[in-house]
């Protein structure tokens, strides 16, 4: 236990080495990126320009560059904004990250629920117009890009609409938190939930469909009929509990990705402070310490998931516990 | 068969077909058989021939879309073809059970093998589940595994072959079924656990009073369990009999080229073994007369337009061939050794 654990912080740092290097050179190889000038301001004269330079350390080289944003950024956790001056990183993300993660969860409960449900149905009622339907829905979900459907939903219900019975429930754009005021949080999050789950249940029932309908033919499914189980306990006990082992894994790794900003359009569209926004500011504002802190904050959620989706793998599957 | 006492299963005219080619394919064609109370009958054929197809319509177990099960199958007086879904679902598994050819994938992989067990008796039968291991426990103890508890509590993956195929042939007794169809259970197995896990279905009929369909293409297997065996040829009965009478003296060439094709016991071997020449005819290009006529050494304009009714023989051998009515028989086999009723 204790050298997997080992092995796998050592994989963590490896991974955030490479992604922050990256990050970092991309930057400065990024021409018109020059930090100086940006905050310097326009028409700024050459001393105040030597002046920031200096003050800033953009005169040194840039491996020091790199160790001391690295520095500011992981251990004095004081590293500042290049845009807003004086405004400190760290404490950003750490505001915008339960936004983030409260959007993320509920979508995924949606998306999970609603696939898992829409899949089995579809592979129970294989080639009927049951599965047609829930199919054609799934590939339309596939096929609507998140930020017109959210530009579409707000439109409905935040102008159209929003002065019928129907709508006249949903609060302005913007975030809500749960410690001060659980109904508004949920009023403020479901339709973004929804409108993030979409593209997601698309995919997910439709995988879990292909699943299903393959382990359809395989022995042990026979079996399980002869024996003369049910066909709901057979689809269910024997069918979705052995695909869910390509589910989980499938999940793990878009759930990490979407906590760790992947959600930016979502939030963008809705108004969300979330780590999505916040990296979309920063990259419009090419603003190097929030982009390398927001980069920073997604490799380790993504590396984090996987070591959690390899263990849920161990849960679920026998064969991968002995593999070991 | 006395009139008095009917068979366990009675299969007669049974057809299965499937749509195709803008009709219907057919897979198997009027086979008719029966199995009686303790017996081992042998279904055996090559590859394709529909002996599983068979099996599995017995079993209401072939889910292909369009496909159609014409005839009559009675188990112990209630008709099998046509009965609906939730009655045969009873009977499967409790009055009917089955064991398939593959032991490596036919447990689900990722619950153990006791939990499968336990899960069929508690499907058919009010039990605790405290109950179910006790009886799941005896049964892999009965089926010669060693350290049933343990070897409960075990995944598929982590049991060999042979022990796999002996949990499987315990999950298939659980509800100590009169009948027991066994899908080719030793094609996957090496020599030595074949020969033990035929041992174990030889003593079921003892054991447990189970009668055994046994499907095989090996006539080796054949000639060691079955008391009456049924050869079937690209879906059609080739000849059937009792399993003595058929080694010594085949009607059906087909059958005499699959005996032909065991390596003898006794005497000089041949350098080479006899094959068949050819392969055995699709479903959809069977031809009008008899389906072996292509690989057939006997073959003449009589066996061509359609295919030969199964006539008797003597002795309860039927064969669907003209050579015995056209008086000129196979001849008897001199090379019978080595076997048992």
């Amino acid at each position: 236990m204790i050298p997997a654990l080992l092995r796998r912080l050592g994989q963590t740092l490896l991974v955030l080495f490479g992604v922050s290097v990256l990050v970092f050179a991309v930057f400065f190889a990024t021409p018109g990126a020059d930090p100086t000038a940006r905050i310097a301001g326009r028409n700024a004269s050459p001393q105040i320009m030597e002046k920031v330079r200096r003050e800033y350390g953009f005169d040194r080289a840039l491996p020091v560059q790199y160790a001391t944003m690295m520095k500011k950024l992981f251990i004095t956790r004081d590293l500042a904004s290049y845009a807003d001056r004086g405004e400190l990183v760290v404490p950003q993300i750490e505001q915008a990250a339960p936004v983030t993660a409260c959007l993320v969860c509920g979508a995924a409960f949606i998306w999970v629920s609603a696939s898992i449900i829409m899949g089995t149905l579809a592979a129970a009622f294989r080639d009927t117009w049951v599965d047609r339907t829930l199919m054609l829905a799934g590939l339309v979900g596939i096929s609507i890009p998140v930020f017109w459907l959210g530009q579409v939903t707000n439109l409905i219900t935040q102008s159209r609409y929003h002065d019928t019975w129907l709508f006249s429930w949903v609060p302005g754009l913007g975030y809500v938190p749960f410690s001060e005021d659980p109904g508004g949080w949920f009023r403020a999050l479901v339709i973004p939930w929804v409108v993030l789950a979409v593209m997601f249940i698309g995919i997910y029932s439709r995988v879990l469909r292909a699943d299903l309908v393959a382990l359809a033919g395989e022995d042990f499914m026979r079996t399980a009929r002869a024996k003369g189980l049910s066909p709901t306990r057979v689809m269910l006990r024997h069918g979705l509990r052995t695909a869910l082992v390509t589910f989980v894994s499938l999940f793990g790794l878009d759930f990490a990705q979407l906590v760790g900003g992947g959600a930016l359009l979502t939030e963008v569209v809705f108004g969300l402070p979330g780590v999505g926004r916040l990296t979309y500011r920063a990259l419009t504002n090419l603003d190097l310490p929030v982009i390398m802190a927001t980069v920073m904050y997604s490799a380790i959620f993504v590396v984090v998931a996987n070591a959690v989706v390899d263990m849920v793998y161990l849960l679920l599957d026998p064969r991968v516990r002995d593999a070991r | 068969m006395p009139a008095d006492r009917m068979p366990l299963l009675d299969v007669r005219d049974l057809c299965v077909s499937v749509p195709g080619n803008g009709g219907m394919i057919p897979l198997v064609e009027n086979v008719s058989f029966c199995v009686n109370e303790a017996e081992i009958v042998g279904l055996v054929g090559e590859s394709g021939s529909g002996k599983s197809v068979t099996a599995m319509a017995l079993m209401g177990l072939i889910d292909s879309p369009g496909v159609q099960v014409r005839g009559s199958a009675r188990f112990r007086g209630q008709e099998l073809v046509g009965m609906p879904a939730k009655a045969l679902r009873t009977l499967r598994g409790r009055d009917i059970a089955m064991i398939f050819q593959d032991p490596m994938t036919a447990f689900t992989p990722v619950y153990t093998i006791g939990w499968q067990i336990d899960e069929q008796i508690r499907a058919h039968e009010r039990l605790t589940r405290r109950a179910a291991r006790a009886r799941t426990v005896q049964l892999l103890a009965e089926m010669g595994v060693p350290d049933p508890a343990r070897t409960a509590q075990r995944y598929p993956h982590q049991l060999s072959g042979g022990l796999r195929q002996r949990a499987m042939i315990a999950m298939a007794l659980s509800c100590r079924p009169t009948l027991l169809i066994a899908d080719e259970p030793t094609t996957a197995l090496d020599v030595t656990v074949q020969a033990q896990i035929l041992d174990l279905l030889r003593g079921l009929r003892h054991s447990h009073g189970s009668s055994v369909l046994l499907i095989t293409h090996d006539m080796g297997v054949v000639a060691q369990t079955c008391s009456r065996t049924l050869v079937l040829y690209s879906g059609r009965m080739a000849e059937s009999g009792p399993t003595t009478t058929l080694f010594a003296r085949p009607a059906h060439p087909y059958t005499a080229a699959l005996l032909d094709s065991i390596p003898p016991l006794y005497g000089s071997r041949p350098h080479r073994l006899p094959a068949i020449a050819g392969v055995p005819p699709t479903p959809r290009e069977r031809p009008a007369g008899c389906a072996f006529g292509p690989r057939c050494a006997y073959v003449h304009a009589t066996c061509l337009p359609a295919p030969p009714a199964l006539a008797p023989i003597g002795a309860g051998q039927l064969a669907a061939c003209v050579l015995p009515a056209e008086g000129t028989p196979l001849p008897p086999r001199t090379i019978a050794q080595g076997m048992q009723p």
